[in-house]
């Protein structure tokens, strides 16, 4: 495997050597920190991004390698014209490996055609973010223990939701996962989903406008944020962002070992008087997200 | 009605009625020097009705475009008049430059020069995605 565009890219024993790896990482940081010596990772956020870029770049960092690149496409030559093609032919005669970010679906599929060195997708519009995937599995697995038998509540942007969309297409491979979906009607969860993934595979799930109802039965509860870029209309995103909002008095009902996940950035979608509750591992999520990334810059460089 | 049979040339029968203009287009027919005949309705015992396409030259059709609009089809190839060879369209894996992605969202609508490919992701339903976007083809 060159390349990471799409997390079915990866066979279900790649994930959990990765999963390994990464924990690894966590307990002994010291044996990773010159594995990539002199080694470079081209960050080419051609859409701004904040905390996948800083993931990407600190993983590279603690690996003792180095980074180049730009963070939006005003600053790049895409600014002027320049395809994704040249783009990225041009910088692979500087790096290593390069991750990359673009508002237009399957530009990291065009970068992986044109070049020899590693694509890894950082996020291509709202289509993949497979190392987002990546992060929400380790991190229910140091959570919870296991990624089987697992009720997964996803509440929220069902519809345009792309991390919630990998992430069922991730979790459909594993034993007796059961989906509940909380969503207003507007933002369900799209058809060709339902029809090409649940019902094909034969996957239980449940389509609820409830949070509180469902609250008791999960396992994991997968906050999302209702996205206003996703709206061409300013009224139906302010009728629908705060349909969903998680306070402590609704997580009552709750497990004491469920988690709370999120992809990060929140709105208001989680009150922050829910930080405190040992459920609550958006953060967690957001440091495994550094570790997961570091154990596949080492796979795609074939360095682990 | 009477058309010429053909000494050295492709028939394209079995064509679902209505089917042989998007075929004449798909494959560039009107570029073509010699003889095109389009014969539609023709009575069929298995089909009811169907179309023909007879062209009077020797020419290598993409099979995977024929197969893809219709896999019904057969190409019969003839030599000095007589019938030299009977393929089957099938179902092709991928096609490539056969449709255009219609999604604004994907990078086939602002990279230049890049091939635009579909692959087939479902057998039954006769389903093809776009490998950039995973975009339904729509015909």
């Amino acid at each position: 495997m060159k390349d990471l565009i799409d997390i079915l890219d990866l066979s279900i024993p790649e994930i959990d050597k990765l999963i390994e790896v990464a924990n690894d990482i966590i307990e002994n940081p010291e044996n990773y920190r010159e594995k990539c010596k002199y080694k470079k990772l081209a960050t080419l956020f051609f859409e701004p991004s904040t905390r996948t870029r800083l993931s990407f770049e600190a993983a590279m960092y603690e690996l003792g390698g180095n980074v180049l690149g730009f963070s939006e496409a005003q600053s790049s030559s895409a600014a002027k014209g320049e395809s994704v093609s040249d783009t990225v032919r041009t910088v692979e005669a500087y790096a290593d490996i390069i991750a990359m970010r673009h508002p237009k679906e399957g530009a990291p599929t065009v970068a992986a055609a044109k070049t020899q060195i590693p694509i890894i997708n950082a996020g291509d519009g709202g289509h993949n973010h497979p190392t987002q995937t990546l992060t929400d599995l380790l991190t229910i697995k140091r959570e919870v223990g296991r990624l089987d038998n697992l009720t997964i509540g996803l509440c929220g942007d069902l519809k345009f939701g792309r991390t919630v969309h990998s992430l069922i297409q991730a979790m459909v491979r594993y034993d007796n996962i059961k989906f509940i979906m909380i969503s207003p009607k507007e933002l369900k969860l799209p058809e060709y989903l339902i029809n090409e993934v649940l019902v094909k595979k034969n996957i239980e799930f449940v389509e609820t406008e409830s949070l509180e109802e469902s609250m008791p039965e999960l396992d994991i509860l997968y906050m999302t944020r209702v996205q206003k870029e996703r709206f061409f209309n300013e009224a139906d995103y302010v009728r629908l962002k705060d349909t969903y909002i998680l306070t402590p008095d609704k997580l009552e009902h709750a497990k004491p070992t469920m988690r709370v996940l999120h992809p990060l950035p929140r709105v208001n979608e989680i009150s922050v008087e829910v930080d405190k509750d040992e459920r609550a591992c958006y953060f967690r999520q957001a440091k495994n997200g550094k570790y997961i990334r570091m154990a596949l810059i080492l796979k795609l460089l074939g360095i682990e | 009605m009477h058309i010429d049979e053909i000494v050295n040339g492709i028939v394209i029968d079995h064509i679902a009625a209505g089917k042989s203009m998007e075929i004449y287009k798909l494959l560039n027919l009107d570029q073509l020097e010699c003889s095109v005949a389009i014969i539609k309705n023709v009575n069929s015992k298995k089909m009811g009705k169907k179309d023909i396409i007879k062209i009077d030259e020797a020419l290598d059709v993409n099979l995977d475009a024929l197969g893809y609009i219709d896999n019904g089809i057969t190409i019969n190839t003839i030599e000095n008049g007589v019938k030299t060879n009977k393929r089957h369209c099938e179902l092709p894996e991928r096609i490539v430059n056969v449709v255009k992605c219609k999604n604004p969202r994907c990078i086939t609508s602002v990279e230049q020069e890049i091939d635009h490919v579909f692959k087939l992701t479902d057998r039954e339903n006769k389903i093809y995605r776009c490998i950039y976007c995973e975009m339904k083809a729509k015909n």
